[in-house]
């Protein structure tokens, strides 16, 4: 199964270039950056022939690049495998789903969806490829096993726009990926009380001074690549 | 070209110069940095671009954002702490729920008091509160929020949604300032879950038998209380980021309402400054 496979039509924002999000004044500023920005940035353009929608990455190693566009690719990663965990979820439902919990857990399902075709449409040629996920832990007819993970990959989101804040240089990402964010953590606490009623915020995700706790790149990926077929390279990332 | 030499004037006429450029220490780190790194002609380029940065658009400094964010959770560490006092008002199943909240709001008082103080700031004081909504005469329109578990549980999802929307909106008045801007970001997403949990209640108590735990166009979701809240949920409804549709965005099926949901707004200070007023005891 490939991340994007449900695509449906081609994105014709990705052959725009600067893309549409990417406003002139960054552009130029990620172009001015540094010679490694500026070489990703020739790299990216030169890679048309693998726009992402139609040409899937395979299990071939992703590298997610350098800066503010590092940032965006590493959340694109996440959504792509909080979106293609759902539409497995929805597609094959667990064992005992309630109207209720179908309805609430497609909402979640369009979500990610919208947070990755919106990663996808603001990166254009720079975006990284669909990645291929590993989903053989996880039980999709059992609903423990699926409610355990989408709690895994809910937090997990969470502690990982926490933590890519700081690294983000750009105010309008940075808004954006505060758009995100809290929306993670209202699904977070909805499948969390699924689970457990009463568990939302518990002393697993808050610490002692009401603070949720955060991660950085690092330590996400070493837990999210469990769920991904592609070796994903974040040394370029921001630190 | 000496730079501790310019700070020091800096400083002589803003005070405050460390505090634009993260911290002193910080500071010193990045201009040490800069000279090994660039060549003697490039310094005053970086030290323009910091300065740029540091003095750039008006923004709220960081201690501006600190006490603002301090003054949001008086309010909602109050509202609870009321709350459980009242003898009768939480059901005992509800009771575990609005504690855990209560005790987050509570901790994150103590928290930004501590930063503020840390920072080298002065924590503003606690306002006196009206939780009525009535300015100070107590018989504002949210008057039985103390009395109504139904309107206490309305007024607790707004005060949430709120909350997340006004952490949200200052996010930009913290870029680059590494470990604050974490702390407000690691504040701003418990305000989520607690919005989520509150909505999830609203829903199980039967007051919002549809309601969801995130936020649909701009409807508060609570039927005859939704008059109040209004302004909380302003400008919550659109479907367009950073330009782009989202609605069936990349040719898949995405509703409006999902379009809507699948991103919180944030609000200014000034905005939520209207909102709370009528909370404040004037």
């Amino acid at each position: 199964m490939n991340l994007s496979s449900n695509n449906t039509t081609r994105d014709s924002r990705a052959e725009e270039w600067p893309p549409r999000v990417l406003h002139r004044r960054n552009f130029l500023r990620f172009a001015g950056a540094s010679a490694a920005a500026a070489t990703l940035l020739v790299t990216a353009a030169c890679k048309k022939d693998d726009d992402p929608a139609t040409t899937p990455a395979g299990n071939a190693a992703v590298n997610l690049g350098t800066g503010d566009i590092g940032i965006l690719n590493y959340a694109y990663a996440l959504e792509q495998l909080e979106a293609a965990f759902y539409n497995q979820v929805i597609q094959t439902p667990y064992s005992g789903i309630t109207d209720s919990e179908k309805a609430l857990l497609t909402d979640i399902r369009d979500h990610e969806v919208a947070h990755r075709e919106f990663f996808k449409a603001a990166l254009g040629t720079m975006a990284i490829t669909g990645l291929t996920p590993d989903f053989t832990s996880i039980n999709f007819a059992d609903r423990t096993s699926v409610l355990g993970a989408a709690k895994a990959f809910e937090d997990l989101g969470v502690s990982a726009y926490n933590g890519a804040g700081k690294l983000i240089k750009d105010a309008g990402y940075l808004t954006l990926a505060g758009k995100i964010v809290s929306v993670e953590a209202r699904h977070a606490a909805y499948i969390r009380n699924l689970i457990s009623n009463g568990t939302f915020a518990n002393s697993e995700v808050i610490d002692a001074n009401g603070l949720e706790i955060h991660k950085d790149p690092a330590a996400v990926l070493a837990i999210a690549q469990k769920y991904v077929k592609n070796t994903i390279d974040a040394a370029g990332l921001p630190k | 070209m000496n730079v501790l030499h310019l700070l020091t004037e800096i400083e002589k006429h803003d005070p405050e110069v460390y505090g634009r450029l993260d911290t002193r220490r910080t500071a010193m780190r990045q201009f040490a940095g800069l000279g090994r790194k660039l060549a003697a002609a490039a310094v005053p380029i970086a030290l323009g671009s910091m300065f740029r940065k540091a003095y750039g658009q008006t923004t709220l400094s960081v201690l501006d954002v600190l006490n603002y964010a301090l003054t949001l959770e008086y309010l909602e560490a109050e509202f609870y702490t009321t709350a459980l006092a009242k003898t009768g008002l939480i059901p005992a199943a509800a009771l575990g729920a609005i504690q855990t909240i209560s005790t987050h709001e509570t901790q994150h008082v103590a928290f930004l008091r501590s930063a503020i103080t840390a920072a080298g700031g002065m924590p503003v004081a606690k306002p006196t509160f009206d939780f009525s909504a009535g300015s100070g005469s107590g018989t504002g329109p949210l008057k039985d929020a103390f009395n109504s578990y139904q309107l206490f549980l309305a007024v607790a999802q707004a005060l949430e949604d709120t909350g997340v929307r006004a952490y949200k909106g200052q996010a930009p008045n913290l870029l680059g300032k590494g470990d604050v801007l974490t702390a407000a970001l690691n504040i701003h997403s418990v305000e989520a879950r607690h919005a989520s949990h509150i909505r999830q209640m609203n829903r199980a108590a039967g007051f919002a038998p549809t309601l969801k735990p995130w936020i649909t166009g701009e409807d508060p979701g609570l039927g005859a209380a939704n008059a109040l809240v209004a302004a909380n949920y302003a400008g919550e409804g659109t479907v367009l980021q950073a330009n782009v549709p989202i609605t069936n965005i990349g040719g898949q099926m995405v509703s409006a309402g999902a379009a809507s949901e699948a991103f919180d707004e944030p609000l200014s200070r000034d905005q939520v400054l209207v909102i709370i007023k009528p909370f404040i005891k004037a």
